[in-house]
């Protein structure tokens, strides 16, 4: 049990990865569905209903960048794995923000594109102002990953 | 697990742009002849591949449409049986009428019902009635043993009708749907309310005035018979004290306005569905707006081959969806 510090840190990393990329799975999905009843109906839109499909795409993303951060501080890109585990607790922590933050906006995000694509399947013309309503929702998983990401370069500097 | 009608709402959105709106309805009006009507709804859309088609075969294609849309859209039509019972039982009413007259009643059935017109017709025929769906069955029988015992037509009608709507309130609650159960307990209020002002008008007894009222949520039908039975203005009294409120000064006018309330009132209860994204509600609005959208049209269409005023249509008018 000596390389606990390690196994924190990995799960950390693994629980960034897979929670946001989850919620972004699921809202990506959901706003896919319905871009394609649009298409059905009125292919022209495809431009401007892949943008709505790919707002929720962002926080698997961001979780990704997060877990490349932890695994590389932790040593198993390359560098030392020798990390106690008080550090590897903090970073399974610093991942939690992005983890959860990302995969419930992913899925709120994915619903509010699904109603922006039926916005601008009857109204085209109001694409500007469809497409602010799901990307405030964005705001918030930029808050999480700015928090997971100042964790994350500052725990190797705390003496513990 | 709850139904996602995620792409089925995503492209009744785009469907709904192709609805008539009030300035379509508007241009029909203001049509010099019944035949520009047609070219304008064959610009629109209306009708099947045919060019020379009339109004009836082209409304009988627009209905079509609706369900071959619908069919395509969900793998389970069942909860919007409700919208097909009317079908149903106007096929069944046929089949009761033409076995107990041996008349053939090819031609008179209505196309879009859950089961084939022609089958209840054999089934009546040949007294199978378990080969009949459960909503039709039991009325099946009563209305052909009243009609065999009685001979009475008007007996047999308010059985079926009857049926009907309490076979959709029943239908319309089991799909959790709030514009399905709302159409259904429209419907079957509206039906009591205008059996109630007929029944008045014509004298009938309270026991055959309680035997015609479907049960309804939102009126109490034994006080409403009771209302009946009395006088119309015993009737507008115990309206006046319901959500029907503000039903009575059209019903005061006439059954047609009565019924243009209904249907206003049925129009602005959807209107919410058209920011709903993901349940069933858009699919029963887009039917309930299809519907009103083809009675406008064929009430347009006869009244310009009869060459009646566009004043006198306009007031008949119901608001659109869109």
């Amino acid at each position: 049990m000596d390389n606990l510090g390690i196994v924190f840190g990995l799960l950390g990393a693994a629980l960034a990865t897979f929670l946001a990329g989850t919620g972004s799975a699921i809202g990506v999905g959901k706003a896919g569905v319905a871009a394609s009843g649009v298409l059905a109906e009125d292919p022209s839109k495809f431009g401007k209903v892949l943008i709505f499909q790919l707002l929720p795409a962002t926080q698997g993303i961001y979780g990704l960048l997060v877990a490349f951060l932890i695994l590389s501080k932790i040593g198993v890109l390359g560098g030392d794995p020798n990390i106690s585990a008080t550090k590897g607790l903090l970073y399974l922590a610093a991942s939690l923000p992005i983890a959860f933050a990302g995969l419930f906006s992913a899925i709120h995000q994915g619903n509010c594109s699904v109603a922006g694509i039926g916005t601008i399947s009857k109204k085209p013309d109001q694409f500007g102002k469809a497409i602010l309503l799901p990307a405030m929702v964005e705001t918030y998983a930029i808050l999480a990953l700015l928090i997971s990401m100042l964790a994350v370069f500052n725990i190797p500097g705390l003496n513990l | 697990m709850k139904k996602d009608y995620t792409y089925a709402v995503a492209r009744i959105r785009s469907r709904e742009l192709s609805l008539l709106s009030r300035k379509d309805i508007d241009n029909l009006l203001g049509a010099r002849s019944y035949e520009e009507c047609i070219q304008y709804l064959s610009d629109k859309g209306f009708g099947g591949d045919d060019s020379n088609q009339d109004a009836s075969e082209m409304l009988s294609a627009e209905r079509e449409k609706i369900w071959s849309l619908m069919a395509e859209l969900t793998d389970d039509l069942s909860p919007f049986d409700v919208f097909r019972f009317n079908d149903d039982f106007h096929n069944l009413k046929v089949s009761v009428k033409a076995v107990t007259r041996d008349v053939n009643p090819t031609g008179m059935f209505m196309k879009n019902g859950t089961m084939d017109g022609e089958k209840i017709y054999e089934a009546i025929k040949a007294h199978s009635y378990s080969v009949l769906p459960q909503h039709l069955r039991q009325p099946a029988q009563e209305a052909m043993t009243a009609l065999l015992q009685t001979g009475d037509g008007q007996l047999c009608d308010i059985i079926i009708d009857r049926a009907c709507l309490e076979a959709m309130r029943s239908k319309a609650k089991e799909s959790g749907s709030d514009v399905i159960e709302l159409y259904a307990e429209l419907t079957a209020a509206s039906a009591d309310i205008k059996t109630a002002v007929r029944c008045e008008k014509t004298g009938k007894s309270l026991d055959f005035i309680l035997r015609a009222l479907a049960p309804c949520d939102t009126l109490n039908v034994d006080m409403l018979a009771k209302a009946a039975s009395k006088s119309l203005d015993d009737i507008y009294g115990y309206l006046s004290g319901t959500s029907y409120a503000t039903a009575v000064d059209a019903l005061k006018i006439s059954p047609t306005e009565f019924e243009k309330w209904c249907d206003n009132k049925l129009i602005d209860s959807i209107k919410p569905q058209k920011s709903e994204p993901f349940k069933i509600g858009p699919l029963a609005a887009y039917i309930i707006a299809r519907e009103n959208e083809i009675k406008a049209v064929r009430l347009i269409l006869s009244a310009k081959l009869n060459d009646l005023n566009s004043a006198a249509i306009n007031e008949r008018l119901r608001d659109m969806y869109v």
